[in-house]
């Protein structure tokens, strides 16, 4: 093989050498086949709308993330023995410590630039979760989670998953009376897990807690194994994301078929990389001004001592939320205590995610749809499905709410049993309050798109006619509008169809098939959906008499 | 890099309107179906794509932002090395800053954001901005591709005898089954069985109460009506490595109510004229509790508002705590001072599967 490679390059000699980059280029492809890959991807479209930048967002928090991460690792010293502070920080000099707590004062005080550093990493974990939140809702409302797409849903999820119990683990490490406040309840909410609980905590612990153990163990979680799983989950999303290529909003010219948009390279190469530029910039001068996790203003933890207004980072305030509004349920039985109280919200904790992560398997189960989706849906046009998914953020919001009812006591003046008696009736309301209400918005939204289209978008300019009544002019929409308006599909609500067949023989469906066709009707019945236009309707109003 | 004004020319000829009128290709035939898909909208040029003038201030604002950026990079090194990590400032409307962190995170900052701002600027003022459709593929494999996998697998597992020689395909399920559990074997010294310990606490018959501030021995009239105390036993030094295991069980926490307002008759025997000590460790999931509310005597947990009622036997009134503080029975000894009489009659602390 490689006489062949000779006998190429002698052939090309003659017309003189290659420039540099070429060269380079070549004896790249020789080992790697650079050439065949950027055949398919250097000048790769990609689609342009502001939400699509939500992911690339979480994308650039994490590699942030690593960098600082690495940074903090040479100068944090994951272990719990105890020692005397003796740094610059007068109000703690003499006070006993771990050395976590104590190398982490080191980092904030007297490494230069280590306070910055730490307060990136910290805040790039803030906005990268709130990223995948946000960018998670943007998929979930335009539905491009649909085939073929619902592994890289998955993936994602996971992510969004794995990235709370990072920023836990990781915010847990400097052993500060904050979060060892929270690795306590951590360890409480262990010790409810039925059978096994109390095992697993003191295998976690290494003994009773604290314990000397779980800030080594903790880093070694949170600096290796999480990540690491993180990046695979992450560049896999990614692989996914460019072999699915994006999907992009329905208008003219697009297509199920198509993608449309500008070129890797150079469009997109200069903004996505520009903006994980802006993304570091912003960061870094976020972490300039705005302090977050100021532990010597905590002091180190100790188990009898605790601060008011614990409150943990944001991402964790939903589990907060659903362990303080449950209420104090015990059985005894048998010998035995099963703490309701503290492992209903452990599951519950579970559930409220699972919900979200498996929607995508339930809708196209119902819808019975095997084609592949790559126009966004506009939300308004899945009223079922926008609904569902406000619902669940409202849910979530509702448990944020819980988590820090404490705050919201003191800072309304309202009495903090008020507060979560208002969050425990919420949990049940406010979900369904926000499904009804959002769905009946989706139609007056899709009634509204029905009537653009048929009598033309409303101009403003009044008009009086000869007989004095007044009338407002409407103009017609051009052909891209309609276009977009109409675009989409309308399921058709899956029927159960006749009892006999017409032999005479009883098809009789099973309670599986049963409840698929009642969420059908459900989803995409009468209630559910406003038939969209037909050219038929279109031209009967645009040819008539009563057009104006 | 940014600088080539011939390629700008030519591409805002490219770029003119009339160059693009083929764009309507996908249209098709209005009058039939009024919806129709239109085709991609023809490219409307930017200012920077017909006029030479526009583009070079871009080109001009594009590098002034990458040169901010390496001002603000000399400015982040000279801060490093000129100003001390104690120096605090006082900034409006920031207030008391480090002057490290802050001259430091703002001149990173905008070293980062100016290559940012200066990159996307380019992208978006002088990069070609026309949309191209591409084709997407299908996913699924062809019908023949598919045929050829599936004929490919068959022969494979027919050659490597998977399905026929069953005594081989069961052992081998056997040992893969089997020998993570070499993995599960390891993970048992990662901590002590729990034994009894969740049940005991360090109190013993005869122990002083040690007031945690003073570390001095409580007596009787060093606790006042309306005061909350917190106690450890005796001996122990908070320099000690196991400190914290045993405090975390054992923080005890004394209060004195009038005898007659004590509604639980047991709470009013195990203490002493008045004068109770239970467990400061919440029961719900472990948290210290700390607050004290003198009128009513109930106490609250700041992690989960867990609240109990100090003169009813510790018990929950509110939140999530599942059942009442555990009480330690006090009395005074013969010297004066307050001592325990015994370990907690049941564990201190969240509940768990054993606890009964």
């Amino acid at each position: 093989m490689s006489t062949t490679n000779h006998a190429t390059d002698d052939a090309s000699a003659p017309r003189g050498k290659a420039p540099a980059g070429e060269r380079l280029a070549d004896w790249a492809d020789g080992r790697l086949g650079v050439y065949s890959l950027a055949k398919a991807n250097m000048r790769k479209i990609f689609p342009d709308h502001w939400s699509f930048m939500l992911g690339e967002i979480c994308l650039y928090s994490f590699m942030i993330i690593i960098m600082t991460g690495v940074y903090l690792t040479l100068f944090f010293h994951p272990s719990m023995n105890e020692v005397t502070y003796s740094g610059p920080y007068v109000p703690l000099q003499g006070i006993r410590m771990s050395e976590a707590f104590n190398s982490t004062m080191n980092i904030s005080f007297e490494v230069r630039g280590g306070l910055l550093i730490r307060q990136i990493h910290h805040w790039s974990a803030v906005v990268f979760i709130a990223g995948m939140f946000v960018h998670m809702m943007r998929v979930f409302f335009t539905g491009a989670f649909r085939k073929p797409r619902e592994v890289n849903w998955m993936f994602g999820f996971l992510l969004f998953v794995l990235g709370m119990f990072t920023g836990f683990t990781g915010y847990s490490l400097p052993d500060d009376l904050l979060s060892g406040t929270g690795v306590r309840f951590m360890e409480g909410a262990i010790l409810s897990v039925p059978i096994v609980g109390t095992y697993l905590s003191f295998f976690l612990f290494g003994g009773q807690f604290p314990g000397h153990d779980f800030v080594a163990r903790f880093y070694t979680i949170h600096i290796l194994l999480l990540p690491g799983i993180m990046a695979g989950l992450l560049v896999a999303h990614l692989i996914l994301v460019f072999y699915h290529k994006h999907t992009q909003f329905p208008g003219p010219g697009r297509t199920e078929k198509n993608v449309v948009g500008m070129p890797l390279m150079p469009v997109y190469m200069a903004k996505a990389g520009g903006f994980f530029f802006l993304v570091f910039g912003v960061i870094a001068a976020v972490a300039a001004v705005a302090s977050i996790n100021p532990i010597w203003e905590f002091g180190p933890y100790r188990p009898d001592q605790v601060s008011t207004g614990a409150q943990p980072d944001w991402y964790m305030g939903m589990a907060e939320g659903l362990i303080r509004a449950m209420p104090g349920w015990e059985i005894n039985f048998w010998g035995h205590t099963l703490q309701l109280g503290v492992f209903i919200p452990l599951v519950l904790f579970g559930v409220v995610l699972a919900v979200m992560a498996l929607w995508p398997f339930i809708e196209s189960w119902v819808t019975g749809d095997k084609s592949e989706h790559h126009l966004a849906d506009r939300p308004r046009n899945a009223p079922t499905r926008t609904a569902f998914g406000a619902a669940w953020v409202a849910w979530y919001m509702v448990l944020l709410l819980g988590g820090g009812n404490d705050i919201a006591a003191t800072h309304f003046h309202l009495s903090i049993n008020a507060v979560t008696w208002f969050v425990r009736i919420s949990f049940f309301v406010i979900p369904v309050l926000t499904f009804v209400a959002t769905k009946r918005i989706c139609m007056g939204l899709q009634r509204r798109d029905k009537d653009k289209v048929l009598h033309g978008r409303e101009t403003g300019v009044i008009k009086r006619l000869p007989h004095g009544e007044f009338v407002e002019v409407h103009a017609p929409l051009d052909q891209g509008q309609m276009y977009t308006l109409t675009q989409h599909v309308q399921h058709q609500p899956f029927e159960l169809g006749e009892e006999v067949d017409e032999n005479g023989v009883r098809r009789k469906a099973g309670p599986v098939t049963k409840l698929r066709s009642k969420l059908s009707q459900g989803m995409y019945g009468e209630g559910s959906q406003i038939p969209k236009p037909t050219a038929e309707e279109h031209a009967e109003i645009t040819s008539g008499h009563g057009h104006h | 890099m940014s600088s080539h004004p011939g390629s700008h020319e030519d591409m805002s000829e490219e770029n003119l309107p009339s160059e693009r009128s083929d764009a309507h290709d996908g249209a098709v035939a209005v009058a039939e179906d009024p919806f129709a898909d239109p085709g991609l909208p023809p490219h409307q040029p930017r200012r920077q794509d017909i006029d030479e003038r526009a583009a070079r201030r871009s080109e001009r604002a594009v590098a002034f932002m990458f040169t901010l950026s390496m001002v603000a990079t000399l400015g982040f090194i000279a801060a490093y090395s000129l100003i001390p990590p104690s120096k605090i400032v006082y900034i409006f409307p920031f207030g008391h800053v480090s002057a490290l962190n802050f001259s430091l995170g703002w001149s990173l900052g905008v070293a980062l954001f100016c290559i940012g701002a200066g990159a996307v600027h380019w992208a978006r003022t002088l990069m070609s901005d026309v949309e191209m459709p591409q084709e997407r593929h299908p996913i699924e494999a062809e019908p023949e591709v598919k045929q050829k996998v599936l004929a490919d697998f068959r022969q494979g597992a027919s050659e490597s005898q998977f399905g026929r020689r069953k005594l081989i395909r069961n052992t081998m399920f056997g040992a893969l089954a089997m020998v993570p559990l070499a993995g599960v074997v390891l993970l048992r010294d990662l901590g002590p069985m729990p034994g009894t310990s969740l049940r005991h606490t360090a109190w013993r018959k005869g122990m002083q109460l040690i007031n945690v501030n003073t570390n001095l021995p409580l007596r009787p009239e060093d606790v006042g009506v309306g005061s909350l105390t917190f106690a450890q036993p005796p001996g122990l030094n908070d320099n000690s490595d196991d400190y914290d295991d045993v405090i975390a069980k054992a923080a005890l926490m004394i209060v004195r109510l009038k005898p007659e307002d004590i509604k639980d008759k047991r709470e009013a025997d195990w203490g002493h004229e008045g004068i109770v000590a239970f467990s400061k460790i919440c029961t719900h999931v472990g948290c210290p509790i700390s607050l004290y509310e003198q009128q009513t005597h109930h106490v609250l947990c700041p992690c989960h508002q867990s609240t109990f009622d100090l003169s009813d036997g510790g018990r929950v009134i509110f939140g999530p705590a599942g059942h009442a503080l555990p009480q330690l029975r006090i009395s005074v000894n013969d010297k004066g001072y307050l001592e325990a009489l015994g370990d907690f009659t049941e564990p201190v602390g969240p509940s768990f599967w054993e606890r009964g």
